[in-house]
């Protein structure tokens, strides 16, 4: 008998908490369409690709602390993903860490360059060669040279690292350096593949004879940058345009913006934003 | 009181229901998704197409069938015979207090975060292939080179992963053969090891497969450990120091920056995956009924 009530009872506590895990849900869906009202509050959601999600959620939190009623929300993905996102509309902003594809701007997308981001060709720290050119670069990841003697160095296996198919940083890659042609993209099959920026600074760092490329702004002392055309990675050198392979951070809306998006835009193109900006990557203003 | 059960009854059939349900909608889902895929690109071209290449349009996935078998062959090479005799060694040789200390070690295994396997093999593991396996191979074949990333280092892992799985359900079959089978074997003059391996595994055998089968199912469906430490190469191996790429891998990075062609290509890989996981669990189903059936013949 006191069994049956028990179990009747945990049942009841069990319905009670499904209920109310609903309620929730609802809630919250409810609050996203919140109209954005003068008083500036409400909620900017940015689908950002995995190269600009660490910035955008910087900049969100320091606009954050400016309005406390504003909630800035950072989504993660790719940057396929942040340009669908903004023109279905399921993000305010979308942010892709290249340039807008031919087939992608039929959506119309307004595109404000917030940022640019260089990619070091980096090696592992006991490699011999200092200096690449373009063509080396290219012919490297291709797969056309193979070994480190080829291009000034001793005589070792050379080991490709290369991003996931579709990244932003490897779609900016091959386009710039030419590894893509009128065949596609045309990386070695023999390229190890790593699928986060931090995941082939590590490969890189401790695998001999490596070879591989990351974003400028998360290049540390682990793995050793090579000049390209004799020129430095560095964001002087990006901005003057004598650095070779840079790549724009893109922030897209679609139509006419919230007045909650517009100040965060401006927010982003002020000084303020733009020193955020500059703490890890090249700022545009 | 009848009040109640009904109630109760009808809950736990919707609990039962949502579980069909989820698996029916989870599969409608991934064929709908990939089939286009499919119908589009040949069904032979996309199995047995050797040249991964989503960018340029290229799908075939042969390179990562071939990269999820051997991973998973591989670990079960290494796994089963070690995870069967760890069975053994704790139900019929350690001492109880050891069994007990030794047992919750294992077990501990399967708390482990596979990410974090992943991370102990990328450090720990594929420096060591490099360094210490590769000058072995060499003496061999003086061509070989590695940079570590391999299926060796996929294998092991795995089959580290899937130990306690396998350990813990053999343990049990082995601990729960009836004790007239052992004291009639010794009583008959066969000593220990005889009746270890005579009586005891062959007894528990339907146990010890289920057990295997669970461990496969494990080492094929992991994701996070294999893309750390195989190398992600979409290239049909030649050997168990070359680097692969493996379906669920793949499938779990290239997702988030895909195409919508892509995508569906990704979700036909889903679709191979799943077939492929349902076919071994038949096989393995169909050999555990065959073996238990002669076992209690």
């Amino acid at each position: 008998m006191i069994k049956r009530i028990l179990s009747v009872g945990l049942i009841l506590v069990l319905g009670m908490f499904l209920l109310i895990g609903c309620g929730g849900g609802q809630e919250s869906a409810a609050e996203n369409n919140v109209p954005e009202e003068e008083t500036l509050s409400g909620t900017i959601i940015i689908a950002a690709s995995t190269s600009v999600q660490p910035l955008s959620e910087e900049l969100g939190a320091a606009f954050m602390d400016q309005y406390p009623e504003v909630s800035v929300e950072v989504q993660g993905g790719g940057s396929s993903v942040g340009v669908k996102s903004a023109a279905d509309k399921v993000a305010d902003i979308g942010a892709a860490s290249r340039e807008i594809k031919e087939s992608e701007k039929s959506y119309g997308l307004d595109e404000y360059v917030i940022a640019k981001d260089g990619i070091a060709v980096v090696e592992n720290p006991d490699c011999g060669v200092d200096d690449l050119t373009m063509e080396q670069i290219q012919k490297i990841f291709i797969g056309e040279v193979t070994n480190w003697s080829a291009v000034g160095g001793s005589d070792a296996e050379i080991v490709v690292v290369s991003r996931e198919e579709g990244s932003g940083t490897r779609g900016a890659f091959v386009e710039i350096t030419g590894v893509e042609g009128d065949d596609g993209d045309m990386t070695t099959a023999n390229a190890l593949v790593q699928p986060s920026t931090g995941a082939v600074k590590q490969t890189v760092a401790n695998t001999p004879d490596s070879i591989g490329y990351i974003s400028l702004g998360a290049l540390d002392n682990t793995v050793k940058a090579v000049r390209v055309e004799g020129v430095e990675a560095t964001n002087e050198n990006i901005l003057n345009n004598s650095y070779k392979i840079a790549r724009p951070f893109n922030y897209l809306t679609n139509g006419e913006v919230s007045e909650v998006v517009q100040a965060y835009l401006d927010f982003v193109f002020s000084a303020e934003g733009q020193e955020i900006v500059g703490q890890e990557f090249i700022p545009v203003k | 009181m009848k009040a109640y059960e009904k109630v109760i009854e009808k809950l736990l059939l919707i609990c039962a229901v949502t579980a069909t349900l989820s698996v029916i909608l989870i599969t409608i889902f991934i064929f709908k998704e990939g089939i286009s895929v499919l119908s589009d690109y040949g069904m032979i071209n996309f199995i047995f197409g050797t040249k991964w290449s989503p960018t340029n349009g290229n799908y075939g996935i042969l390179p990562l069938i071939a990269g999820s078998l051997s991973v998973t062959i591989g670990a079960l090479v290494i796994g089963i015979p070690t995870g069967i005799a760890c069975a053994v060694f704790l139900s019929e040789v350690a001492h109880k207090k050891t069994a007990k200390i030794l047992k919750s070690a294992v077990e501990l295994l399967a708390g482990i975060p596979s990410v974090v396997y992943g991370f102990f093999g990328l450090s720990v593991l594929v420096p060591a292939i490099r360094q210490f396996i590769l000058p072995i191979i060499q003496l061999f074949n003086e061509d070989a080179s590695t940079s570590g990333f391999s299926i060796l280092a996929g294998a092991i892992i795995l089959a580290i992963m899937i130990l306690p799985t396998i350990v813990s359900i053999s343990e049990n079959a082995i601990s729960s053969v009836p004790i007239e089978y052992k004291e009639a074997s010794l009583a008959l003059g066969a000593n220990r090891q005889e009746t270890i391996t005579r009586i005891l595994v062959p007894a528990a055998k339907s146990g010890i497969i289920s057990s295997i089968i669970l461990g496969m199912g494990r080492a094929i469906g992991e994701t996070m450990a294999v893309i750390l430490i195989t190398g992600n190469m979409p290239k049909v191996p030649g050997g168990m120091l070359d680097s692969v790429a493996t379906l669920t891998g793949t499938i779990a990075m290239e997702m988030g920056y895909a195409t919508p062609e892509h995508q569906k290509a990704l979700f036909a890989v889903g679709i191979v995956l799943f077939i492929i996981i349902m076919l071994l669990n038949l096989f393995a189903n169909f050999t555990l009924h065959r073996l238990g059936g002669q076992a209690n013949d």
